[in-house]
């Protein structure tokens, strides 16, 4: 019962981890990603994305700039050009 | 024959001439390991949004507005070489590898009846290619301020270049660059980047489910084109900067080794005519001793 999570940069693989929830900012409104989402694919404007390690649990949150999720099969994948902190 | 003091000197400057060389090679062997790292690091990223650019682009290819980076401006009469170089020498027959490919290309364009124009980055191809082809430089971009060329840079490269579509300056733009194999081997390789060629084949999605897009198919596509372009250069960028330093590594170890050859030869040379110059004088010492 878990999400797989990655996050891209050009630079760098950032995270590749199991969640149990990811809030993205697409850019037509946040939306959560639980695991067995159905294949889905957003441009993702300047934001926040919060990661939800286990439920209930106080979000972290990573400041992406120009970038692009795709659910799939094998999870979540964000393409950020930039990340923060 | 050289004066002893004459030999001596050369044998210093020699010497000199190879702890520069060996700083130079131990060097870029340290750097070496972090161009190598940071283009590993670079992989997945690029691999990803491959596989999200092909599984989009075999939607949209067969419609009429699909975008123009993916579709072409319908001719192929004008062509642009982006030609990647390093902005330092010392790195062997580097720079003059990709200079010659691309001018082979360019040529080859030329005989075939097209227009060629070059986008230079990097500093050491500028000369050779000013000379073969004197008004075929449209645009050059400076790299030799900045320490490690990153993303920043291929994104203004990126951005320049689609300009440069946009305003209708070429048809089919071309990257040369070298891909880094290992120290010893670095080939260039020329690659189309405007427009986006299409991906062999999609990979399919064995969900078999449809996959929602927001918003729709080609305006997450005419966003992915600019970024699938920088990400290319990006990787040519790291590519480059590993070749630097792995071609600068074997060509300094060549100098350390021919220096070392130099001196050794030098050093004979010093200790023969230091010899023939004490039995000369013993000779004389004798002859003049046998005088008396």
């Amino acid at each position: 019962m878990a999400l797989h999570f990655e996050l891209v940069t050009p630079a760098k693989l950032v995270r590749s981890e199991d969640v149990h929830m990811v809030v993205v900012p697409g850019s037509e409104g946040e939306f959560g990603v639980l695991e067995g989402h159905a294949p889905f694919m957003s441009t993702v404007p300047d934001g926040a994305v919060q990661i939800y390690k286990t439920e209930g649990s106080a979000p972290e949150e990573i400041q992406v700039r120009g970038g692009f999720a795709e659910v799939g099969a094998n999870g979540l994948t964000v393409l950020a050009e930039h990340v923060e902190g | 024959m050289a004066s002893l003091k004459e030999l001596k000197g050369r044998i210093n400057s020699v010497k000199s001439t190879q702890k520069i060389t060996k700083a130079k090679q131990m060097v870029a062997a340290a750097k070496l390991r972090k161009a190598q790292a940071a283009a590993e690091a670079a992989r997945p990223y690029a691999s990803r949004l491959a596989d999200v650019m092909a599984s989009l682009a075999s939607k949209v290819a067969g419609n009429d507005n699909a975008p123009r980076l993916l579709a072409g401006t319908g001719c192929s009469e004008r062509y642009l070489l982006v030609v990647i170089n390093t902005d330092k020498g010392l790195c062997g027959g580097l720079n003059s590898n990709i200079v010659r490919a691309a001018l082979a290309k360019a040529r080859a364009l030329q005989a075939e009846g097209k227009s060629v124009q070059f986008y230079l980055v990097g500093k050491k191809g500028r000369a050779p290619i000013r000379r073969a082809f004197p008004d075929a430089i449209i645009g050059q971009f400076d790299t030799s301020e900045v320490r490690n060329p990153g993303y920043e840079e291929a994104e203004k490269i990126a951005a320049e270049l689609v300009d440069m579509f946009e305003g209708g300056k070429f048809d089919i733009a071309h990257l040369i660059y070298p891909t880094f194999k290992s120290a010893l081997v670095q080939d260039p390789t020329l690659q189309q980047i405007i427009p986006v060629p299409a991906p062999a084949e999609a990979v399919e999605d064995n969900s078999g489910a449809v996959v929602e897009y927001e918003p729709g198919e080609e305006e997450i596509l005419t966003e992915l084109l600019p970024r699938y372009l920088k990400t290319q250069l990006f990787g040519a960028l790291l590519e480059i900067a590993a070749s630097e330093q792995g071609a600068s590594m074997t060509a300094m170890d060549n100098a350390t080794r021919n220096a070392g050859d130099l001196i050794q030869k030098l050093t004979i040379q010093y200790n023969r005519s230091r010899q023939a110059a004490i039995t000369t004088e013993l000779i004389e010492i004798i002859a003049g001793a046998e005088a008396l």
